[in-house]
């Protein structure tokens, strides 16, 4: 295994475009497994450790700014990321267990590309925008056009993730709901994860809903015929079961090692329902 | 002071914490080679050929096949019917068929991918129940249960199965092996019984006993799992010891230790229970079967524990039991903390939630009309005699869980349509034989012994192992107040079979009750030889150095060396299952307090309250870390351990997706110990490290019972499951 350890963010970009091939490390939470298996063996390592600035969670006049290096531990506890933007912290809270948290970081998260990514239905609710960074320059990409498949995502060659903007809604959400069903309470990946965020009118109609689901597809899910279908909608039963009835056009969870197919169906269904009843 | 019934530190503690304990691998070794394993890839073939391939640098490693062994090729221990490779044909998938060793450990991994094997398949049989090949069967009769059964009032007809476990102990399996100068084979790692390991490894390398000495490193956890498997990578790496000509070293990683090794044993047991119109157990009609895997291992003896446990801890007139071991190709099963008792004991209890149903009385005070007490008899004519605190156990836990007013409370929250989850609070009871089964201990004839040395020290020499679960400590109490002296003062040799008696293997429960059995003596004559010369046991370091000289005299050591008596009044009849099949019994009882989620079926255990007897606790917190743990390691059985299995492969030989419990899904634990002395085990001592894994799974599945009112007769009960039977019933 060959290690390029970059002093500061110019020489990364550097070294990234002289050695494509490298993998960065940022936690190592994920690499550390591949490393354990012997995946590694030969392989060139980007070690992002020293790019200080790129663990920075800042307050800005439109949302939050979470540098790609913060670790899910200092996500969890920020302020204004557990006052702004409640999933994403409660989703860092559920990752791994304490000492994954103060390791692993949201950047590594996202790259990974799992489709059990956790922070993944709260990023894809709020939006998010993925501020990338490479030799050539910078981009932003809509966190819904980040991932390409399982463990896939669409950054460019000798492209890194240079952090995440969360832009605060501009009226605040009157529900936001997180949860994660994972293997145990610990150390879990999930068998389906949600959140939601929804903006009722006066009227008790819908004015805007986002739902996302993970682990029920090759990468995170928006409910966007459910959404849809419940836009401008008074949220009564029947609107609900109606709504309901279009899942399996938004997800498409398979069985496997975890869990089966139709559990992660029906809890996905529960989830969304006691969400949508305020349970 | 007396230390026996207080908390002291443990011996070995302190090294632990502070990181400079050495384990197998962090033992350093000059010039040491690393071994690795060529596994089979098919569950049942012939092995047509080995091939090495190019692009690998062969000529820097060392290949061990089945024609390098200079003895038999086997693995000495029931039978010897398992090879140590593989040689012309394969029984299960991950046998050991050629092994490899390299200076590096890396390259060593590598070379696992340049060897090719050619099988020519043969049919293989995976699902136990499906097997015709039986290994061993077992049976008790007591009364005419047929005739018994016709008769009563009500009765139940139930089909338990439960699956494999991994021991998931903290360190994988790992051995060291070389050769000395004379000849002498050492080994030196991860194990629970040296002198398996001693007595497996004459007829492989045609040595005598002499020659072969083991040694246990510190080791992290065992639970069975160390039993008779280092017996296996012992014999492995002794063989590359003995072609290259140096040290070897084999350490299993997570996914081949959990793969390849031994695993309890998977069971089905089809159960037939019948009571009268007191509630009175009347008949029990029971058919138990096991999974050997592809060889005999330990299974005859797991299979004896479990048919001696099937009638659980009540009285039954009429008992009517068969079990049998099958063969399977799959890699073979074996020694696992309960050992065969779990299994049938899960049976046993769950079987009173369906005679509760059938009779319409509670499962509990079903149960509290059929507990043994002193003079009941067990199913093989057995009469206990003394030591029988189950009533106390069954009392203590439901007054401490408030059992019925919690069920009560239960019910009313269940009916309730807001409520976010369904709860369950549960109950079991158990007993589990002391020691070794039957004339186990006679056959044994352990040995154990306590020196004075000449400069004043107190040695403790047995060949049982500190594996986690305390035993140096609980040995030195037990000798140190036997003798009257502070614990500081007592310390034991190193586990190494050229320095320390055959005290027996490192199970069962037996090295505080035996092996203190044979110490505490030890001590005593000790103590008797000491005030012979010095009146009084001398109370500081100077005056014991010299009581020391004048006893060692010309030696270096004055030994009190004590070996097993079978007490005149056990008679067990290996032949019928007739008689004392334990010398005593542990009895325990638990609640488990759980709740399922309404909307996504997940289980969260919320409390267990549990009063375990055994006998006399020498150091309650070591008995309470026992009883914590194991009960732990249990609730994941109950709840969480799935192996799953393609062909015959383990799929999820990993943590990820193995789930064992973390410390948050450990629920808080109310742990009563309740002293029932039994008068031969050291201060009235009994076995304790096997009820805390005997008795949850029942309480969980009975309490998922009353918060989902759906009966699951097999585990672990997982969200998919309670989904799919709360669909099926709308
Ligand atoms: C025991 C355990 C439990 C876990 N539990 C969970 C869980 O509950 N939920 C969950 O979602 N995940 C879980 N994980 C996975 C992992 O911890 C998370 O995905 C974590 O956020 C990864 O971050 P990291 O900094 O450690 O990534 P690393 O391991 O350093 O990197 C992960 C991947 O991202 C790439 N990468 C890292 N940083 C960048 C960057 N800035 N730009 C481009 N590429 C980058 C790396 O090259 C690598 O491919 C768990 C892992 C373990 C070992």
């Amino acid at each position: 295994m060959k290690l390029l350890t970059a002093r500061d963010e110019r020489e990364a970009l550097r070294l990234y475009k002289r050695y494509p091939e490298a993998l960065p490390l940022a936690g190592g939470t994920d690499l550390m497994v591949g490393w354990n298996t012997g995946r590694l063996n030969g392989k060139t390592i980007l070690d992002l450790s020293r790019l200080k600035d790129w663990a920075r969670i800042r307050e800005t006049p439109m949302g939050v700014w979470i540098g790609a290096l913060a670790t899910h531990t200092a996500i969890r506890v920020h302020p204004a990321v557990k006052s702004r933007f409640p999933l994403l912290a409660e989703s860092s809270e559920t990752i791994g267990g304490r000492q994954i948290q103060n390791q692993g970081t949201l950047g590594g998260n996202i790259a990974n590309a799992s489709p059990a990514g956790d922070t993944f239905p709260a990023l894809a609710v709020y939006e998010a925008k993925i501020h990338t960074v490479s030799d050539a320059g910078r981009r932003v990409v809509p966190f819904s056009e980040i991932f390409a498949g399982v463990k896939q995502t669409t950054l460019q060659k000798g492209e890194l993730i240079e952090g995440v903007e969360l832009t605060t809604p501009s009226t605040e959400p009157c529900r936001q709901g997180f949860r994660k069903v994972g293997t145990r309470a610990a150390q879990a990946i999930s068998k389906t994860v949600f959140a939601g965020l929804l903006w009722l009118n006066k009227d008790r109609t819908v004015d805007d809903i986002r739902l996302a689901l993970g682990s029920v597809a090759t990468s995170v899910r928006r409910l966007e015929h459910i959404e849809t279908s419940l836009t401008g909608q008074k949220l009564d039963p029947k609107a609900i079961t109606r709504a309901l009835n279009l899942l399996s056009r938004d997800i498409h969870p398979i069985d496997d090692i975890r869990s089966t197919r139709d559990y992660r169906m029906l809890v996905s269904r529960n989830l969304i329902t006691s969400f949508l009843n305020a349970r | 002071m007396p230390t026996v019934g207080h908390d002291r530190l443990r011996k070995e503690g302190p090294q632990k914490l502070t990181g400079t304990a050495l384990y197998v691998d962090d033992i350093p070794v000059k010039g040491i080679w690393h071994g690795v394993t060529v596994r089979s890839s098919v569950a049942h073939a012939k092995i047509k050929g080995i091939r090495f391939l190019k692009g690998f640098p062969w000529r820097q490693a060392v290949v061990v096949t089945a024609k390098d062994i200079p003895g038999e090729n086997c693995v000495h221990l029931i039978e010897d019917d398992q090879p140590l490779l593989a040689d012309g044909i394969t029984r299960h998938a991950l046998e050991p068929v050629a092994l490899i060793a390299h200076p590096d450990r890396a390259t060593a991994y590598n070379a696992l991918n340049f060897v090719e094997i050619n099988y020519e398949p043969l049919p293989s049989v995976l699902d136990f129940e499906k097997s015709k090949k039986i290994l061993k069967t077992f049976s008790i009769k007591k009364g005419d249960a047929k005739k018994a059964m016709k008769k009563a009032w009500k009765k139940v007809d139930t089909t338990f199965r439960v699956p494999h476990q991994e021991q998931a102990y903290i360190e994988n399996n790992g051995m060291m092996a070389w050769f000395e100068p004379d000849g002498t084979l050492v080994l030196q790692g991860s194990l629970q019984c040296p002198y398996y390991i001693v007595k497996a490894m004459k007829p492989i390398f045609k040595l005598p006993e002499e020659k072969i000495r083991v040694i246990q490193a510190v080791t992290g956890g065992g639970f069975g799992g160390k039993e008779e498997y280092p017996n296996i990578i012992s014999g492995h790496a002794a063989l590359l010891a003995k072609k290259a000509k140096r040290p070897i070293k084999m350490i299993y990683d997570r996914h081949e230790d959990m793969s390849a090794t031994t695993k309890r044993h998977p069971a089905v047991i089809k159960h037939k229970a019948g009571i009268d119109k007191k509630g009175r157990l009347v008949a029990l009609d029971i058919d138990i079967v096991m999974d050997a895997g592809a060889y005999v291992t330990l299974s005859p003896v797991v299979l004896s524990r479990g048919i001696l446990h099937a009638s659980g801890p009540y009285e039954c007139p009429n008992v009517n039991i068969h079990a049998s071991i099958v063969q399977t190709n799959t890699p073979p099963n074996g020694a696992y903390r309960g050992f065969g008792a779990p299994q049938t004991l899960f049976a046993a209890e769950l079987q009173w939630e369906k005679l509760a149903d059938a009779s319409k009385i509670d499962a509990v005070k079903l149960r509290e009309r059929n507990l043994v007490k002193i003079g009941s008899e067990l199913s093989t004519g057995q009469i206990l005699k003394e030591s029988v605190g189950l009533k106390k156990c069954v009392d203590t836990v439901l007054k401490r869980s408030r059992f019925t007013a919690l069920r009560r409370d239960h019910d009313k929250w269940n009916k309730k349509k807001t409520s976010p989850t369904w709860r369950g609070v549960g109950f079991a009871s158990v007993h589990h034989g002391s020691g070794f089964t039957g004339n186990g201990e006679v056959f044994l004839k352990s040995k154990a012994s306590v020196t004075l040395t000449k400069s004043g020290r107190f040695v403790i020499e047995t060949a049982s192992s500190e594996i986690g679960q305390g035993s140096m400590s609980t040995l030195c109490q037990i000798v140190s107040d036997a003798l009257g002296v502070p614990y500081e003062w007592v310390e034991l040799e190193a586990n190494d079979t050229s320095r320390v008696p055959d005290s027996g293997p490192t199970v069962a429960s037996r090295t505080c009750m035996i092996v203190g059995g044979l110490l505490y003596r030890a001590a005593k004559q000790l103590k008797a030889a000491i005030e012979e010369k010095a009146k009084k046991i001398p109370t500081t370091p100077a005056v014991l150095k010299e009581v020391a000289k004048k006893l060692a005299g010309k030696k270096s050591v004055f030994r009190i060396t004590t070996e097993y008596e079978k007490p005149a009044d056990i008679e067990f009849d290996d032949t019928t299952y007739k008689g004392d099949a334990y010398g005593s019994y542990g009895y325990a009882a638990i609640a488990v307090d759980l709740e399922v989620d309404r909307t996504t079926y997940e289980i969260k255990l919320n409390k267990i309250w549990t009063a375990q007897d055994i006998g006399k606790a020498i150091n309650p917190l070591i008995v309470e870390g026992q009883i914590i743990g194991g009960t732990t390691q249990a609730l994941g059985w109950a709840v969480f351990e799935k192996p799953i299995y393609k062909n015959g492969v383990m799929q999820n030989a990993e943590f990820t997706n193995y789930i064992i419990p973390t410390a948050l899904d450990t629920p808080p634990m109310d742990v009563v110990i309740i002293e029932e002395p039994y008068s031969r085990g050291p201060f009235g001592a009994k076995g304790v490290g096997e009820m805390p894994m005997d008795i949850p799974a029942p309480a969980v599945c009975a309490a998922i019972k009353q918060a989902t009112g759906l009966f699951f007769p097999e585990i672990p009960v997982t969200p998919e499951m309670i989904a799919a039977g709360i669909a099926r019933k709308g």
